[in-house]
Parts: C-alpha cells; sequence; structure tokens
C-alpha cells in the first residue's frame, strides 16, 4: 500500500515534470527540470526491480546530458549575442551617417 | 555568368558565396555578412514562422499532440495486467535466460549476461552508435584554426559566460572530496557489473562524469594533460577492436557459440564470466571516452 502510493507520488511527479520541461519559457529551467524528471525516473525504475537501468538513467539523464544541454545553450547564447552585438554596431553606424 | 556547381562550392568553400542568396554571380563578402547578421538569427527565423504558418501551426500542434496522447496511452491501457496465467509470457527465451543463464555465461547479473554474451552483437552496435556520435560532434565542433592567416597564434575559443567553478570555493571544496569517491564507484560499477547492477554503460557513463567534473573544476589544461586527444583516440579505437576481436568467433557462427575457451569460473567471484568482464571495461571505456570528448568539444572546441 505504503509502496503503491510512493509509486503514484512519483509517477505524479513524472508528469509534472515532464509537462513542466515543456511548458516553461526558460531554456536554463527546462533543462533543470528536465534533469529532475531523470531522477525521479531512476528511482521508478528501481521500483520496478531494473536497477541496471536506474543507475544507467541517473548517470546519462541526469549528469551528462544536462551538462551538454547547459553547454549547447551556452553556445546558442553566445551566437544571439554576437547577432545583438552587430545589430547594435549596425544601426550606430546608420545613425552616424 | 553561370557558374558550374564545383566553382560555386569552391567559392563557398572560400567564404565568397552564400547558397541562401541564390545569385550565381560574384557576391561581395560584405553582403554576406551583413545577410547572415540580419536575418540569420532566431528571433527573425520564429518570427518568419510565425506570421508564414499563424494558427493552424498551433491547431496542427494541439491536433498531433492529441492524436500522440491517445495513441500512448491506449497503448499503455492495452497491456496484460502483470502476473495474469493467460500473458504472452509463455516464451522460452525468457526461461532459457532465468533458468540456464547463470550455467551457460557464468555471469550473476543475468542482465550482464544477456546484453554481453547472448546479445552481444547488439551492444558492439550500441558501442559504435557512441564512436559515430563522437565523430559527428568531432566534424562539427572541431575548432582547426589555431593561428591567423599572418602566423599568430589565436586566442582559445570559450564560450563566454560560463562561470568559473575552479574560483567557487563551495564548488572547490566538495568536488575535492567527491572526485575520488566517484572514480572509485565508477570502477566498482564497471568491474562489477557481472556480480551486479551496472555494467559497462553506468560504469562508463560514471567515470565521464566524474572526468567533467574535474575539468570543470581543475581546469581544462589540468585535465588535457591527463587525458589527451590521442589516448581518447586510442582507447576508443583499441576497446571497439578488441571487443569486435573477442566476439567475432561467435559472430561468424552466427552467435550459435556459447562455450569460450575462457573458463566462467565460480559464478560469485570477480575474476568469473569469461569473456563479460574485459568486455564490460571495454564498454566502459567507450563510454567514457564519449561522454569526456563530447564535453571537451562542446566547451572549447578540441580537447588538448
Amino acid at each position: 500500500m505504503l509502496r503503491e502510493l510512493f509509486l503514484l507520488l512519483l509517477l505524479g511527479g513524472l508528469v509534472f515534470c515532464a509537462i513542466a520541461t515543456a511548458v516553461s519559457k526558460r531554456l536554463m529551467k527546462m533543462i533543470i527540470v528536465y534533469m529532475a524528471y531523470s531522477l525521479i525516473m531512476s528511482v521508478i525504475w528501481l521500483l520496478l526491480e531494473s536497477p541496471d537501468l536506474g543507475i544507467t538513467e541517473a548517470a546519462v539523464g541526469a549528469g551528462v546530458t544536462g551538462v551538454l544541454f547547459y553547454l549547447a545553450l551556452r553556445r546558442i547564447h553566445q551566437f544571439d549575442k554576437d547577432a545583438a552585438d552587430q545589430d547594435a554596431q549596425r544601426r550606430s553606424d546608420k545613425e552616424e551617417e | 555568368m553561370k557558374k558550374t556547381f564545383r566553382q560555386r562550392l569552391a567559392a563557398w568553400h572560400k567564404g565568397e558565396y552564400d547558397f541562401t542568396l541564390k545569385t550565381t554571380d560574384h557576391v561581395d563578402p560584405q553582403m554576406i555578412h551583413e545577410y547572415t547578421g540580419k536575418e540569420h538569427t532566431i528571433q527573425a527565423v520564429e518570427k518568419k514562422e510565425r506570421a508564414f504558418s499563424g494558427a493552424l501551426y498551433n491547431v496542427l500542434c494541439v491536433v498531433f499532440c492529441l492524436i500522440l496522447i491517445t495513441v500512448l496511452l491506449g497503448a499503455a491501457v492495452s497491456i496484460p495486467p502483470h502476473g495474469r496465467d493467460t500473458n504472452p509470457a509463455v516464451n522460452e527465451v525468457m526461461d532459457r535466460y532465468v533458468e540456464e543463464g547463470m550455467k551457460e555465461t557464468g555471469a550473476v547479473n543475468t542482465v550482464a549476461g544477456m546484453i554481453l554474451d547472448y546479445r552481444a552483437f547488439d551492444t558492439l552496435g550500441e558501442s559504435f552508435v557512441l564512436f559515430t556520435a563522437v565523430c559527428a560532434v568531432t566534424i562539427l565542433m572541431k575548432n582547426t584554426k589555431r593561428t591567423a592567416p599572418d602566423g599568430t597564434p589565436l586566442p582559445m575559443v570559450v564560450a563566454p559566460g560560463i562561470v568559473d567553478y575552479s574560483k567557487d570555493n563551495i564548488v572547490k571544496t566538495v568536488s575535492r572530496f567527491l572526485i575520488p569517491f566517484i572514480f572509485v564507484f565508477g570502477v566498482y560499477v564497471l568491474l562489477n557489473g557481472h556480480l551486479s547492477p551496472g555494467g559497462g554503460f553506468s560504469g562508463g557513463a560514471i567515470l565521464g562524469s566524474a572526468l567533467i567534473l574535474f575539468s570543470m573544476v581543475y581546469g581544462e589544461d589540468r585535465a588535457a594533460a591527463i587525458f589527451s586527444e590521442r589516448l581518447v583516440k586510442a582507447v576508443v579505437l583499441v576497446s571497439l577492436s578488441f571487443y569486435a576481436v573477442a566476439k567475432s568467433y561467435s559472430f561468424f557462427t552466427g552467435a550459435n557459440h556459447l562455450h569460450s575457451i575462457i573458463s566462467q569460473g565460480i559464478p560469485g567471484r570477480i575474476l568469473s564470466a569469461g569473456l563479460i568482464l574485459p568486455l564490460n571495461v571495454a564498454v566502459g571505456f567507450v563510454v567514457c571516452c564519449t561522454m569526456y570528448s563530447f564535453y571537451m568539444y562542446f566547451r572549447r572546441g578540441r580537447i588538448q
């Protein structure tokens, strides 16, 4: 009974994290919620008696994937920042003309 | 003047031509610069998409999501309940794995026996998927320009805005105590894969995360001094070749071969289960190097 209640709680958290990942506006928040999703999923794997998958999910989903997403996000922001800088430069050039 | 495809390709390679401009004549490089600066930002593309598709896009999104939810929920509902005696569980493969698995493979962890003995070919394919991913990331992200045209070395390309964790006292102190334990745990998961949950993939991922943490805190240069690009290449290639060679006899005989010349030992000992332990180590090395080189290529475009 208690175990099923715990599982239901985890499943509810899983659904919440999945929806939050999809709808959140800020990409950084999205990555963190996605890592929380992976962590909950790894506990669920443990409860479903597949500890192999649980360990892999925790290491890959919550660890490495989050770091890679974070680095990719930084790169995107860098490109955005470059474009914004170029736009600002061009605008100031036009004003000088 | 109409140019051939080859000429246009050469011009594009030199940076004088942009395919998106759709002109075949010589293009002023300044013009390309202006064009890419204005149009290729994400916001501009998004605005264009929104103006083009309007409400239709949103409606189609909702319809697609509803269809997907219906299909997935239907599949989840129609799964037979666990443990009913009329389930299609009468599967001799599963019975064989459960009953004979330990005797035939020598591994206490039946999952390791399955993925590295019965289904070793699948695991080889998965390792090569990781290898292909590393190749693709290397092609996309590798920063080959180390010197400017006039010979002066270019500064290191590091994405701005990344927090320098080596200056954070909390992160530094915690990771000084944590990193050795993570390494030991990774090695344990890797070497104990045939006895307890874990194995090549999870152990390799843990080792890779520990390396990433190390290079984050102590700086990429110190990590690169230990783990150079040549070493990563050598480890990955040797591991993959070892895997392929060690299991080649099974592959060529249609995977009918289960009796290895290596003794299976006593199940439960660390040196048992025949080839499973070295194969676990090989897969772990591949996964570890993959994770680490992903991080390094994303972070600064090269490993050392």
